[in-house]
């Protein structure tokens, strides 16, 4: 099959960038669609164009790494990362447009490849428990509901594409920091925490530039790994209790 | 060289505890005057960064990827082994010890195995207790599956995505490290080199891949926690960043490299659609328990799954329950994958390339019904689904063997530390554990036993030693040089300006690899992959083209460099295969065969550990042998008859 690609090209953070068209021919519909911009950066290789630079890692759908916005949608038409996109879901001589993940928390390295750094800092802002090596109880000492435990394996298949933050119209980042409250907030060895947890992942997130959430559910709908928006209720609920309970106990100074 | 694996002496099950007592300790107060530099963030080195992070000493991680959370550990499905003994089905940390021991034909240190068998458990209690949610049973207490052919319930898992969810336990202790201050973390940088002086190692050198910005970082210890090299084959189910530089490197600089030639080609992996195909993704060996391989008796060039449901049973031959009656589909990864080859290798392989096998889940959808086979499989079928096009509920799924781990690595004694002292190299980095042959949901244990149980102990006994005065600065001339071999080799690669892709050069490698230093090798056949090998990389260095400057993000520099040391690697690999004529584990050596056409291992002669001295370039390394002794397992034979 043949496809004409509109690719966004920029140089570097600073430079503007712009669109560029690149007609491909013989593609197949085996391919899958980093193959495809591989085939692609071949040949502009061998006319001397600089390659298209995108991030992509393990080409299974699991890293998280790849991050193309195609055809207006995060990951393309699929609910799936793009790595596991084949061309044969696309048709002979479609033109595609791929854009680069779009929001102020994630600016543009190169081309198609953004800085996600904001997720990184957030998640160490709580993202944890926390017990040191050693130590711990015995694996089996604490029963977890199977039904807990399922909805928290669920809320932690989160990948930390970014996908979430570049379907929503507000940037915003809450399905992402929810999945991980959520997480820690069913499980047992998460409850010590669960307060300072929230408010920190929180204002971690609005510190890094994410936008509020209105609900539009665009975020589910397109994220890979299906993580639910009820994530997003539940970490409301536990900032709303958090920010009406936390820190009662007041810290006690050491001279105490 | 005499190589010293510091086995500690007395009984096996007490060699660890006694090690452990006669480490030396690093005084609480000191700690924090020690710098530690870890490369590679996957579930070794995220997992030994934080621990010695909460010990207090200061760590530098360094990683490829934009996040840690990215590190290819990431992808591992099944699950991992752990000694608990929850199911009563009568394992114990020996009989895990003993496992792995034959699993990996004899070719693995008791003492290493052992250790490992023990603080199997200790990483299971820790992961939960960091929230990993492992898979539960309605009682509320953890679940446990057999795996691999393993004859108890051994394996933890957290549905497909066992590997996901520990790194990201490891992922979360090191944020907690990082927002503490005691990591400072490094994204999107590789380390090009490592300095010694005085024969230690002292730092590392890195470019900064957003900014092309190369730098010095010195410390008292550096560990490699930096995977695999199966990505030398160009396809494997490895990510595509997956690389040897750093090992390699470390190699380079006087580190012993082991067993080299020690791969794992896994049988369950969706064969390859094109010249286009970029890597190879794999599917549970879980399969293997309901689906039935076959090709048809005689060859049917270009057969397409769909048609193959019209194929009779008299004109299927189902091989492996034909040649292996009591073990049938569930046979060894190695034994598998070999089969599959030869059977392709006689023209019987279906497909468009002829270079598959079917994997029939009729009978079993028959059996135990459609829901039944889906609530097992549901997502590798539909992952298979999403990838072929096909409909494996409907028609058999076709699957390839493909390079999956690589058991050689960095050779390391008890410590974990390389010939090379303050050098130490972690989880599948190194060459210690797994010895011929990985079993499954091993990797995920090892690579946790080194960095949360293993090296907080064993590096406080080097930095003790040493004392922390003992470190040199970024301006040592040592740095400056090696700096300065990085700048140079960067600049060679940019200025060749050649004719050939960075990827045609690594495809060639590949194939000649999976040709000749794959599934089976003959000396004839490494014979010629060795020469093809020295005239590739010399065309390679001659003919390479990689555009744009060092001073920006540019991928295709990256991959060059790596690419320049798998052409290294590669010759190493087949140098091992060569001197080693015996077959063990995943090593098939056509001259080495039983009568019936199995692997025949030669104890006799090749009952030890190949570490590799690197000489300069282009000269051939020197083999040194590290003898293995067995005390307390009896040397058999494998047989799945």
């Amino acid at each position: 099959m043949k496809v004409t690609l509109k690719v966004w090209r920029q140089k570097d953070a600073k430079t503007k960038g712009a669109f560029a068209t690149y007609p491909l021919d013989h593609v197949s519909t085996d391919m899958s669609f980093l193959e495809m911009l591989d085939v692609l950066n071949s040949s502009l290789i061998q006319k001397g164009e600089d390659p298209i630079h995108f991030d992509h890692d393990c080409r299974e759908g699991i890293c998280g790494m790849c991050s193309l916005y195609i055809n207006g949608r995060p990951h393309g038409p699929l609910q799936t990362t793009v790595c596991q996109l084949h061309m044969r879901t696309f048709h002979d001589g479609e033109t595609i447009t791929i854009e680069p993940w779009r929001a102020k928390a994630f600016p543009v390295i190169k081309d198609l490849v953004v800085d996600r750094s904001a997720f990184d800092r957030i998640q160490q802002s709580g993202g944890y428990v926390s017990v040191n090596t050693g130590g711990v109880p015995d694996a089996n000492a604490i029963p977890i509901p199977k039904k807990i435990a399922d909805e928290a394996f669920d809320a932690a298949t989160c990948i930390g594409c970014g996908a979430c933050v570049a379907a929503c119209k507000n940037a915003s980042a809450m399905l992402f920091v929810s999945a991980k409250v959520s997480q820690f907030a069913l499980l047992p060895q998460g409850k010590p925490e669960r307060k300072e947890r929230v408010e920190k992942m929180v204002a971690q997130m609005d510190a890094e530039g994410f936008g509020s959430c209105t609900n539009t559910k665009a975020c589910e709908a397109e994220c890979p790994k299906g993580i639910s928006v009820t994530n997003i209720a539940r970490m409301n609920r536990e900032y709303f209790a958090a920010s009406l309970s936390s820190y009662e106990v007041p810290l006690k100074g050491s001279g105490d | 060289m005499k190589l010293d694996s510091k086995i500690p002496e007395g009984p096996l099950a007490e060699k660890w505890t006694k090690h452990k007592f006669n480490l030396k300790l690093v005084n609480p107060a000191n700690k924090r005057k020690y710098e530690v530099i870890v490369v590679g963030t996957g579930l070794a080195g995220a997992s030994a960064a934080a621990s010695l992070a909460e010990l207090g000493y200061n760590v530098k991680a360094f990683c490829y990827q934009d996040s840690p959370r990215r590190a290819h550990s990431i992808a591992a499905q099944g699950g991992i082994n752990a000694a608990k003994n929850y199911r009563n089905d009568g394992d114990s940390v020996f009989r895990l010890f003993y496992d792995t021991i034959k699993g990996g034909d004899y070719r693995a240190r008791e003492a290493n195995v052992h250790r490992l068998a023990e603080v199997s458990v200790d990483i299971i209690d820790q992961c939960v207790a960091q929230g990993v949610p492992f898979a539960r049973e309605y009682g509320g207490l953890l679940d446990n599956r057999s795996f691999g052919g393993a004859q108890v319930s051994r394996t933890f898992y957290a549905r497909g995505q066992t590997g996901q969810q520990l790194l990201l336990g490891a992922y979360s202790a090191l944020n907690r490290q990082i927002s503490n201050g005691k990591v400072k973390l490094y994204t999107r940088t590789e380390m090009l080199d490592v300095v010694v002086t005085d024969g230690k190692a002292r730092g590392i050198i890195t470019r900064d891949m957003v900014t092309g910005k190369i730098e010095s970082h010195s410390a008292h210890a550096v560990l490699i926690c930096t995977g695999g090299y199966s990505n030398v084959f160009f396809l494997s189910t490895s990510a595509k960043g997956c690389n040897v530089t750093a090992a390699w490197r470390a190699h380079k600089k006087g580190a012993l490299f082991g067993n080299p030639c020690f791969t794992q080609i896994h049988p369950t992996c969706i064969p390859v659609s094109g010249d286009h195909q970029s890597k190879l993704t794999l599917m549970s060996e879980s399969l293997r328990n309901d689906g039935r391989v076959w090709v048809p008796k005689t060859a049917r060039p270009g057969l397409k799954a769909k048609d193959a449901m019209n194929i009779p049973e008299a004109e299927r031959d189902y091989f492996l329950e034909r040649k292996y009656p009591s073990f049938g589909n569930l046979v060894p990864r190695d034994v598998a994958s070999r089969n599959a080859k030869q059977a392709c290798d006689e023209g019987r392989g279906v497909g468009a390339t002829g270079l598959a096998v079917f994997l029939d889940f009729t009978d079993a959808i028959k059996r135990d019904g459609r829901k039944t086979i889906e609530a097992k499989y549901g997502n590798l079928f539909d992952m298979y689904q999403q990838i072929t096009g096909d409909n494996p509920y409907e028609a058999p799924m076709m699957i390839f063997p493909a390079v999956h781990y690589t058991m050689g690595g960095l050779w390391v004694d008890y410590n974990l530390m390389t010939n090379v002292p303050g050098l130490y190299a972690l989880g599948e980095a190194n060459f210690s554990d797994h010895g011929a042959n990985r079993l499954g949901a091993s990797a995920l244990m090892q690579g946790l036993a080194d960095g949360y149980f293993v090296i907080p102990y064993t590096l406080g006994d080097y930095l003790a030693n040493i004392g922390w005065s003992d470190k040199v600065g970024t301006d040592h001339p040592a740095f400056k040089e090696a700096l300065e071999g990085v700048s140079n080799r960067i600049n060679k690669l940019l200025s060749i300006k050649g004719k050939k892709t960075v990827d045609q050069f690594h495809r060639e490698l590949g194939l000649t690899m999976w040709e000749y230093c794959g599934m089976s090798r003959s000396e004839e056949g490494l014979k010629k992959a060795k020469k093809k090998i020295q005239e590739l990389r010399a065309e390679f260095w001659s003919n390479v083209n990689v555009l744009g400057s060092n001073n920006e993000l540019n991928q295709e520099l990256e991959k060059a460099g790596r690419v320049a040391d798998f052409l290294e690697l590669g010759e190493l690999m087949v140098d091992d295969a060569l001197n080693r004529s015996e077959s063990c584990g995943g090593h098939f050596r056509e001259e080495s065969q039983t009568p019936e056409g199995e692997a025949l291992r030669q104890d006799d002669k090749f009952a030890y550990v190949a570490a590799w001295e690197y000489q300069g370039d282009n000269q051939p390394e020197v083999l040194h042998k590290e003898e293995l002794v067995f005390e307390n397992v009896k040397l058999t034979q494998r047989s799945y008859k």
